[in-house]
């Protein structure tokens, strides 16, 4: 299945938030080697370029560790992987925040909400 | 960076109507390129005379440094908009002429992406369907260690699975020293594969860029972009 992309942001941005998603709900687990560039731009049905684009910003920010020779893996770094999930759970509570906030609900009304699901 | 394809101050005129009109483009090496217009702009136009089976009727084009000839067919891979197989040959009949004509076909490469979309290599090409047909051209097209792919319109008039196929078969097989060219009207489809783009109108160059840098500075897609900029 292709992967799902919104118009509105850069395409390599939602490659990275994907491969973030596919570590941190262990897909792709902790010192586990990811397919190559060429696998995943097929899987994803977008452009290598792009692919590899997301890949060296995942490198950089810790989250993929590069082996020369052996390809790319995940992080062990128990800190990197905690803050990697903290950064997409803030981004979804902020989404949950403004949409919630559009019909009323103030925090602590948004808070109540939560805790009864 | 180097650029693979340079047009300047291009015309062609059928006819006495211009198909282009004065044309400026270039584009860099070990790139996906979409060339994107709507019908009737040019797209066809410029590719042919790209691939050197038109001249222009005024200015220069360059490929890889070379005006168009016998040198610069080798480097080009080109997919035309139809069909140009003769129906009573068989897909084996067309891997051969294939493997004779052009020295960087890799017809292995080719008999294992036939395989595995099923056909059989014994089959006439009258007994394939329409969007098979397109398959089997593109992976004739893409199975060439070319340095620059002309794709024009190679989605179109197949269903959204076969679409699928084409796409994929164009990014795996696409190597980092070569340049890929598609023009095509149907830009969402085609917009995820792309580096970069340009839109043609009027026989012109109208507008053009990175795909992900549109979408970080005006928050919408190349298709957005294309129905703002030509709506009717």
């Amino acid at each position: 299945m292709a992967w799902n992309f919104t118009s509105d942001r850069p395409i390599y941005l939602q490659l990275i938030e994907h491969i973030q998603a596919d570590v941190i709900s262990g897909k792709y687990a902790p010192g586990v080697r990811l397919p190559s560039v060429r696998e995943l731009a097929a899987e994803a049905s977008v452009n290598p370029n792009t692919m590899q684009r997301a890949l060296s910003e995942l490198e950089e920010s810790g989250l993929l560790i590069s082996q020369r020779t052996t390809g790319r893996f995940v992080t062990e770094d128990y800190n990197i992987l905690e803050e990697s999930k903290l950064l997409l759970a803030r981004k979804i509570a902020q989404e949950f925040k403004q949409k919630i906030s559009k019909l009323g609900y103030s925090s602590k009304d948004a808070i109540e909400l939560l805790k009864n699901l | 960076m180097e650029n693979i394809l340079e047009c300047s101050n291009l015309f062609k005129y059928y006819s006495g109507k211009p198909a282009l009109y004065n044309l400026n483009v270039s584009f860099p090496k070990g790139k996906i390129i979409g060339l994107l217009g709507p019908n009737g702009s040019g797209k066809t136009t410029l590719i042919k005379i790209v691939a050197g089976l038109l001249t222009p009727s005024s200015g220069t084009v360059t490929i890889n440094g070379m005006k168009p000839g016998v040198e610069t067919k080798n480097m080009i891979s080109y997919l035309p908009e139809r069909q140009y197989f003769s129906s009573w040959m068989t897909v084996n009949d067309i891997l051969t002429v294939f493997n004779e004509f052009y020295t960087d076909f890799d017809i292995a490469r080719a008999r294992d992406m036939m395989q595995r979309l099923g056909i059989t290599p014994e089959n006439k090409i009258k007994t394939l369907s329409k969007g098979t047909k397109e398959k089997v051209q593109l992976v004739l097209v893409m199975s060439r260690r070319a340095k620059l792919y002309l794709l024009d319109e190679p989605i179109g008039g197949v269903d959204p699975a076969t679409r699928d196929y084409i796409l994929n078969t164009i990014i795996t097989n696409y190597n980092e020293d070569s340049t890929i060219i598609i023009s095509t009207h149907l830009i969402y489809e085609i917009e995820k594969i792309l580096d970069d783009f340009v839109f043609i109108n009027r026989g012109q160059i109208v507008m053009g860029g990175e795909v992900d840098r549109v979408r970080a500075e005006r928050n919408i897609s190349i298709d957005e972009l294309f129905r703002e900029v030509f709506r009717c």
